[in-house]
């Protein structure tokens, strides 16, 4: 078993605390199969790899530090967030998580942003997104430069709101993140995308293969939390086949 | 942040994306630290190929580092002598036999782009002049309402 990042410097009043769907994340991506597919897929290719909605950084910093295991090469990486807090916080995780693990690899920056709006066309190899994927009424509108709250409260629940509040089937941000995936993803480039039951992953499935640019080809490669037949939380794979 | 950082960012407005203007993003006022981290000449080799050169030496030049940068990416000159049948070898391959690139010129690379952070200053769109920016090492890239 890998080791989990540590996350004791992390205040989780703002910042989304590590739960069953980023563990499953990260049980996932370093599964035996996955690493043997990562490793081939990369094999003479050193990834960059971006994780959209880093919360604490436990997933970007895990990854990063495990690099040599799951990708068999150090890796690039980037972590984005809408929440400044969040941005800080997994510097520190990847940096500690990385230190811990002698890994070669590089956690380059966290940035602020809305998924990846300020990221290079073709240039992400690994993207990985734990979305805020609770259905709900509304969905909360995203922070902005010129943001101001009336109190620390309304600060604290607002930025909370975002790591899980997902809108109409819980999918409203995580369709925007899917529609960024042909633009963003390099010719080799994978994307992980956690769902839940109420997402109707069938249906999100059906959608990313007539997504432009593809063929799209998208795969479960981890889930958790079955009962009745179906499981409560998934990871979907997306990628083309190179050629 | 790390100035590798900016060969992967570009402006977060819609319009600008496709602009050839809006990449890279160009610094102002930028304050600066050094980091160290152990030279890793493999990882760097394997990481000069997605780099932009002409990109990356416009950013050189805006934080007045320059002199750390060849004029070409060493990469290149790398595969232009694979090409001529000269050094037909791996990247990775034997750490003794070299790469056939100056380790001088290596090292001041991995200094440039990963132990020099960016602290403060901003990142501003050359299409659309938009300004994002950067505060403890962490550049904001959120839009005001009126741009998104
Ligand atoms: C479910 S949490 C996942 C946190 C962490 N990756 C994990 O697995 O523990 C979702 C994260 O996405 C962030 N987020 C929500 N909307 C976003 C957006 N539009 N762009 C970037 N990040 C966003 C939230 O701030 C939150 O940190
Ligand atoms: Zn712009």
């Amino acid at each position: 078993m890998l080791p989990t990042p540590d996350t004791s410097h992390v205040s989780f009043n703002t910042i989304y605390e590590p739960a069953e769907d980023s563990f499953l994340l990260l049980d996932s991506l370093s599964s035996p199969s996955e690493a043997e597919w990562l490793h081939q897929r990369f094999s003479n290719h050193s990834p960059l790899a971006i994780e959209v909605g880093t919360g604490s950084g436990v997933v970007i910093g895990f990854l990063s530090a495990n690099a040599e295991y799951i990708f068999g090469k150090p890796i690039t990486s980037l972590g984005i967030d809408v929440n400044t807090n969040a941005c800080k916080a997994t510097r520190e995780t990847a940096r500690k998580a990385i230190k811990e693990q002698n890994s070669s690899s590089d956690y380059l920056a966290s940035a602020c942003g809305d998924l990846c709006s300020a990221i290079k066309p073709q240039s992400v190899d690994v993207l990985v997104f734990n979305p805020p994927y609770v259905p709900t009424e509304e969905l909360p509108a995203l922070p902005n430069i010129e943001q101001n709250y009336r109190d620390e409260f309304e600060k604290d629940s607002h930025l909370l709101s975002l790591s899980y509040a997902g809108g109409l089937d819980g999918m409203e941000t995580t369709y925007r993140l899917l529609q960024q995936i042909p633009d963003v993803l390099s010719g080799i480039g994978v994307a992980y995308v956690l769902l839940c039951a109420q997402n109707k992953p069938e249906q999100v499935k059906t959608a990313v293969g007539g997504l432009p640019n593809g063929p799209w080809l998208v795969e479960t490669i981890g889930r958790s939390g079955k009962k009745a037949g179906w499981e409560k939380l998934q990871i979907i794979r997306i990628w083309r086949e190179p050629n | 942040m790390k100035l590798l950082t900016t060969s992967f960012l570009t402006c977060a407005v819609k319009t600008c994306r496709s602009s050839p203007a809006s990449f890279p993003l160009h610094f102002r006022d930028a304050s600066l630290e050094k980091i160290s981290i152990p030279f890793n000449s493999t990882f760097l080799l394997n990481i000069l190929p997605r780099i932009d050169w002409t990109a990356l030496q416009t950013t050189a030049a805006e934080l007045g580092l320059s002199a750390m940068l060849p004029s070409e990416n060493p990469q290149d000159a790398l595969l232009a002598a694979q090409e001529a049948g000269e050094g037909g070898m791996d990247i990775a391959e034997d750490e003794s036999k070299g790469t056939g690139i100056d380790e001088e010129v290596l090292k001041k690379l991995w200094t440039l782009l990963m132990e020099t952070g960016v602290v403060e200053g901003k990142l501003v769109c050359g299409n659309c002049g938009f300004e994002y920016p950067v505060k403890e090492g962490v550049g904001n890239f959120l839009l005001p309402p009126h741009l998104v």
